[in-house]
């Protein structure tokens, strides 16, 4: 039971007025600006805004900066803000085929049409500190070729062509929205992803390692990670036309992962896929090993008790803002509730005791 | 530049142009604005991006983006103009508007020659920028004879 309080205002003024003292810091050292943010901390602003479930990278970046760095903090401001905006409507679904692509790789097919394209990675770098980076020097430069026109199909594509990877159903049914109706059980395809796309990125990657390891083990290899900006359409009604209304970037991954088949099909590779805004492809791989891990049932796949496995499970804890909101609240007063417990054992115990009592003295 | 001879191409345009530069091309223009009337005041919402399964599958919500829509109407003439653009800036959605309306008028093939070509040359040329660097790290990768049989 909850139980309210009230007080403390002047202390509540106090500390917040101290917080904004800390976010500023040393006032010997220059103040961040929210475009330093964007432009420099490029990938926490993706971060917050694939979990903040909100493309607008100004807007993450003031939200990490109000947060003094806290990311989920952060993504919470954002939340908490797209909640107050009408929705205008729905995209079309956006062709991710058609990525203008920084990054495009893959593990599976050497020779990918279109090339395997490294994009500005950490991959292949010794993690070594690079001291240099503690003193302001001159701009560095990225090294150029020129640039050929060269597409980039799908690699699984390739494999679909031989019918050995499931294809994907074709449809333009209307997906459900979670943040319309609340998440229910049986939860389609659709709308796992949803909240998968939404999800945080330690928990995601946790549960997708937990399925490398062999709980609910699906053999994934990286058939395509590509990282880079589309158009975003819409349909305008008062101008009955469909028309782009922005370009974002995206990480897509798309897994190839054994299969050994079932009653009713054939063996085969099957898919998981992860899409997220920005560039965040450690969230994007582990989004599609959980997708992938989720679709045991509708793949005929026994049930291995595995968490990964577990739709309920995955998606109940996958969002940082609920479990946060839920875990922190109990460091907020909960006095009368302990008082409550308090005298309940104080009272267990003086019952005890009267009890030993008139045992010892038979 | 075959996209900014219909109105779904400009707007797209528009929709996507980064607000410092537009606004910079406009004045460079020396045109005042022209008298118009709010039909619908610039109003910032979300939209719900949709992406498919598997890249090619059923749609899926993805999440949302800021989009930013108004409507005018030109004093001269009645010529109504709209704007979707991306993000939360209120005057570049009034300024986008104007452009979708005078677009519409005498002075469309003059705008799309001194203000929407250039524009879209900017943007091209960034985007050219950044494939050109793509390219740069495009690499080949050897699968290596190993030692065992």
């Amino acid at each position: 039971m909850y139980v309210a309080v009230k007080g403390g205002e002047r202390a509540i003024d106090n500390a917040h007025a101290w917080l904004a003292e800390e976010r500023r810091g040393d006032q010997a050292v220059p103040e961040l600006g929210v475009a330093q943010i964007r432009a420099q901390l490029a990938l926490a602003v993706n971060r917050v805004m694939a979990e903040g479930s909100l493309y607008d990278p100004d807007l993450a970046a003031l939200a990490i900066k109000q947060a003094r760095g806290d990311l989920i903090e952060a993504i919470f401001l954002i939340r908490a803000y797209r909640t107050t905006l009408p929705r205008l409507g729905e995209s079309r679904p956006v062709d991710t085929g058609a990525m203008a692509c920084d990054r495009r790789i893959s593990a599976t097919f050497k020779d990918a049409p279109g090339g395997q394209v490294l994009g500005p990675t950490f991959d292949y770098t010794h993690r070594l500190l690079d001291f240099e980076l503690a003193a302001e020097g001159a701009a560095p430069r990225a090294r150029t070729a020129p640039a050929t026109s060269e597409p980039m199909p799908r690699i699984t594509d390739f494999l679909n062509r031989d019918g050995l990877i499931q294809p994907e159903t074709v449809s333009d049914a209307a997906p459900p929205d979670l943040t319309r109706e609340p998440l229910e059980f049986p939860a389609n395809r659709a709308l796992r992803l949803q909240a998968l796309a939404r999800g945080d990125e330690g928990f995601l990657l946790g549960m997708a390692y937990s399925t490398q390891r062999g709980y609910g083990r699906n053999h994934p290899f990286v058939g395509e990670l590509r990282v880079g900006r589309v158009k975003v359409e819409m349909d305008i009604p008062e101008l009955g036309l469909a028309c782009e209304i922005g370009e974002i970037e995206l990480t897509e991954c798309e897994t190839v992962n054994q299969f050994n088949g079932s009653k009713t099909e054939p063996p085969q590779f099957t898919r998981g896929y992860g899409l997220s805004f920005g560039h965040t492809e450690r969230k994007a791989i582990s989004m599609a090993l959980v997708d992938r891990a989720l679709r045991w049932e509708e793949l005929g796949e026994e049930d291995t008790g595995a968490a990964a496995q577990d739709a309920e499970f995955v998606l109940y804890h996958a969002d940082n803002i609920q479990a946060s909101g839920f875990l922190e609240h109990i460091k907020l007063p909960h006095y009368v509730d302990f008082q409550s417990e308090l005298e309940l054992v104080r009272r267990i115990r003086a019952e005890a005791e009267a009890h030993a009592d008139t045992e010892a003295a038979r | 530049m075959m996209e900014l001879d219909t109105r779904q191409g400009w707007m797209g345009l528009l929709a996507r142009a980064p607000a410092d530069r537009l606004e910079s091309l406009w004045i460079n223009l020396g045109m005042d604005l022209p008298d118009f009337a709010w039909l619908r005041a610039p109003e910032t919402g979300g939209v719900m991006v949709r992406g498919r399964m598997g890249g090619t599958g059923a749609p899926f919500n993805l999440g949302e983006m800021t989009v930013t829509r108004c409507a005018i109407r030109l004093e001269p003439g009645n010529v109504i103009g709209h704007a979707y653009v991306q993000g939360r800036d209120k005057s570049k959605a009034r300024l986008a508007a104007v452009i979708d309306a005078l677009m519409q008028t005498s002075s469309g093939p003059d705008l799309r020659a001194r203000l929407l070509v250039p524009l879209a040359q900017e943007m091209a040329a960034r985007a050219q920028g950044r494939a050109e660097r793509a390219e740069a790290t495009k690499v080949t990768f050897f699968t290596m004879v190993r030692g065992e049989d």
